[in-house]
């Protein structure tokens, strides 16, 4: 790959980025109602020195261009995303860090389930066109792909939580429970897991199975692939080394926006099992209107979104020779 | 041609098949039948064909599109669509049958023993593997070589086909046409196969590489003793490089024989129609006559002459019977109820032709 290539991605990254941090200043100062009135929402009759002293304390006071816009500037650039005004005060960040641990848990590790059983059941059906494994397959790959998150999760909650009473019904692990030793620890949470991972994972493999087949499907009739076995080359060798790369290619890019949509996907997910991630989070924040934690996960999303562009681009640039000018 | 037959055949770099009978003549394909299922039934797009090739030779497949001599090529590797079926008919190589050979056993003839220049190198190259593997790929998993072993291979055949050494890790979507075009050959040159398919090897090139890709053929038939199948619509590129030329029409062999006989004095209607009102092959291909009608539907074929119902010589006998092949001669066969296979001929036709049956058979 290229250096201009990468330098290339990296800034086009930046500069969005960039855009995002500007557009997330001027979102959330367009909202109706102020601050202030939020900050002392809870205290009845408030004077009007109070008002003002809370915002001059807030730097409200100041004009929003130049001077807050450039102190948030500054903040963001330095991690500083404010305070919580739930959480008694504490630093957005604190908040976003303790819970993009466990969405990054159960989403990346669904997403890693479903990239390779999706990839991996769509190019098997799509190279057996026609067979078995590809009707089935198919099939259950439609009705998965068509099944909204939250429904599959309440199903699998109905059936292996509260009917059969297999897995726990909510949270990460058990409450008030004293561990006997890290794996002790790490058994739990997976127990925990095991439902939500089910659902995410069940979730995504249907369109990734989807995908790779049709492009198994278009890539087998390419002619490089007539060449391949004109080589003689064994079924599974063409596969492998001529079929699967080349039909990758559309996959990634899937795959990319597919992460960038964690959180939004992580909301109905973690809410229906009750996860503390940042779905659960965002949930709280908006009926809590908390803006400086709704602004802290708006930004981090929107860098998710571009950050996994930035990876598609880059994985694309490794896969297809033909991009990396 | 600077090599005779037994040198050709004794420059061979892998012993021959186990079955392979060595007097048996290379390439010997007999009633040749590929058809294409299709729900209302099946397209005869090859339909009876005969031929032979014999070490060294070269052989052009001339004929209108989808008269069928991409089919008859690529039936003898048996790369088919899904949906194509040989039906009848041997393909002799070395005196094995290939037809009835199953999938895993061809595999063992494909590339090593007859390899594949396709049309269009662009698309039939990888496009994410670069040139150089693609080429020692065959080197490796075929002949079971290591890599370094193949990739110098690989090396020395772009330097056959005359592609700059600094040019070796380089993907198709970097080179120019006719780069890739050489690149194409050097890999069908791999496994140093008996015979080589030109399917269409200059049709995308323009003129000036299309005369340089055709130069490089005829000097690699000549220093390595190739056995060459040219399918091509372009006559003349046969005239330059084809020791001998079948003429197909609606997948059935129109007329076949040495190039300067059969472009000197076609017999066949249809070949007549197609070299034009010229004797000489040089002449120019534009003013070539346009042949009124279409080939007929191969789902349903007319009985008797395919060719009956746009000749201009059409005589009753024609929509009726099919055609004998009647061999002359000067070594061509013509299909024709103009040339009756027996003894009262006219004298119109310069050779006589003798018994219908063919000295193969």
């Amino acid at each position: 790959m290229s250096l201009r290539y990468l330098a290339r991605r990296l800034a086009s990254a930046a500069i969005t980025i960039l855009l995002i941090v500007i557009l997330n200043f001027v979102l959330f100062r367009m909202m109706p109602g102020s601050p202030e009135r939020i900050l002392l929402g809870r205290i009845p009759n408030v004077s009007g020195e109070v008002v003002a002293a809370t915002r001059e304390r807030w730097g409200l006071d100041k004009p929003l261009f130049p001077d807050q816009f450039v102190a948030y500037l500054a903040a963001t650039a330095q991690g500083d995303l404010g305070f919580s005004y739930g959480a008694r005060g504490r630093p957005v960040t604190d908040v976003l860090l303790q819970k993009l641990g466990p969405t990054l848990l159960l989403f990346g590790l669904g997403e890693l389930i479903a990239i390779v059983l999706g990839l991996a059941l769509g190019a098997y059906s799509g190279w057996r066109r026609g067979g078995v494994l590809d009707h089935l397959g198919n099939g259950l790959s439609l009705i998965l792909y068509s099944t909204p998150y939250f429904l599959l999760g309440m199903a699998l909650l109905l059936i292996f939580a509260t009917g059969l009473g297999w897995f726990p019904t909510f949270g990460i692990d058990t409450v008030g429970r004293v561990y006997s030793g890290p794996l002790d620890q790490i058994a739990d949470i997976g127990f925990h897991l095991a439902l939500p991972l089910a659902t995410v994972a069940l979730g995504l493999v249907g369109q990734y199975s989807i995908l790779m087949r049709s492009s198994i499907v278009e890539t087998l009739s390419e002619d490089y692939i007539t060449t391949a076995r004109a080589k003689g080359l064994t079924e599974g060798r063409v596969l492998r080394t001529h079929a699967i790369p080349n039909a990758l290619l559309p996959a990634v890019t899937l795959i990319a926006i597919n992460l960038g949509y964690v959180v939004a996907g992580a909301i109905t997910v973690e809410v229906v099992f009750n996860w503390p991630g940042l779905g659960t989070l965002t949930v709280d924040a908006l009926s809590s209107r908390d803006f400086p934690v709704l602004q802290g996960v708006f930004l981090l999303l929107s860098v998710g979104v571009v950050l996994a562009n930035l990876v598609a681009d880059l994985t694309y640039g490794i896969l297809d020779p033909r991009v990396r000018t | 041609m600077t090599q005779t037959p037994d040198e050709i055949r004794g420059r061979r770099q892998w012993p021959l098949p186990k079955l392979a009978d060595p007097a048996a003549p290379l390439l010997e394909v007999r009633d040749l039948k590929t058809h294409f299922r299709l729900e209302r039934g099946w397209v005869r797009a090859v339909d009876g064909v005969s031929f032979s090739l014999a070490d060294g030779e070269a052989l052009g497949l001339a004929g209108e599109s989808g008269c069928g001599k991409t089919t008859t090529a690529l039936s003898l590797v048996r790369l088919l669509p899904s949906n194509g079926r040989i039906r009848g008919g041997s393909v002799e190589l070395f005196g094995i049958d290939l037809v009835p050979k199953s999938e895993r056993a061809m595999q063992r003839y494909r590339w090593r023993e007859i390899s594949i220049v396709f049309q269009g190198a662009m698309n039939a190259l990888n496009p994410v593997i670069r040139v150089a593997d693609q080429i020692a790929e065959p080197i490796r998993h075929r002949l079971g070589q290591s890599d370094t072993a193949a990739k110098r291979r690989a090396a020395e055949l772009l330097d056959l086909v005359g592609i700059p050494r600094k040019r070796l890790g380089a993907y198709p979507h970097e080179l120019s046409g006719g780069m890739r075009q050489r690149a194409m050959i050097a890999m069908a040159l791999a496994c140093d196969p008996a015979i080589v398919i030109g399917d269409e090897p200059t049709t995308a090139l323009d003129v000036m590489v299309q005369a340089q890709i055709l130069l490089l053929l005829e000097q690699l038939r000549r220093d390595l003793g190739l056995s060459l199948i040219l399918i091509t619509h372009d006559l003349s590129v046969i005239a330059e490089t084809c020791d001998r030329v079948l003429i197909m029409y609606a997948g059935k062999v129109a007329e076949e024989g040495p190039v300067e006989r059969v472009f000197r004095e076609p017999r066949h209607p249809y070949t007549r129609k197609l070299l034009g009102a010229f004797p000489n092959i040089h002449a120019d291909r534009r003013t070539l006559e346009v042949i009124p009608g279409q080939p007929p539907d191969l789902l349903d074929p007319p009985t008797g002459c395919r060719f009956a119902p746009r000749c201009p010589f059409v005589m009753p006998v024609c929509s009726e019977v099919d055609p004998p092949e009647v061999r002359f001669d000067d070594g061509v066969r013509v299909a024709c109820h103009l040339f009756p296979s027996s003894d009262e001929v006219s004298g119109a036709s310069p050779a006589t032709p003798t018994a219908a049956g063919e000295d193969a058979a």
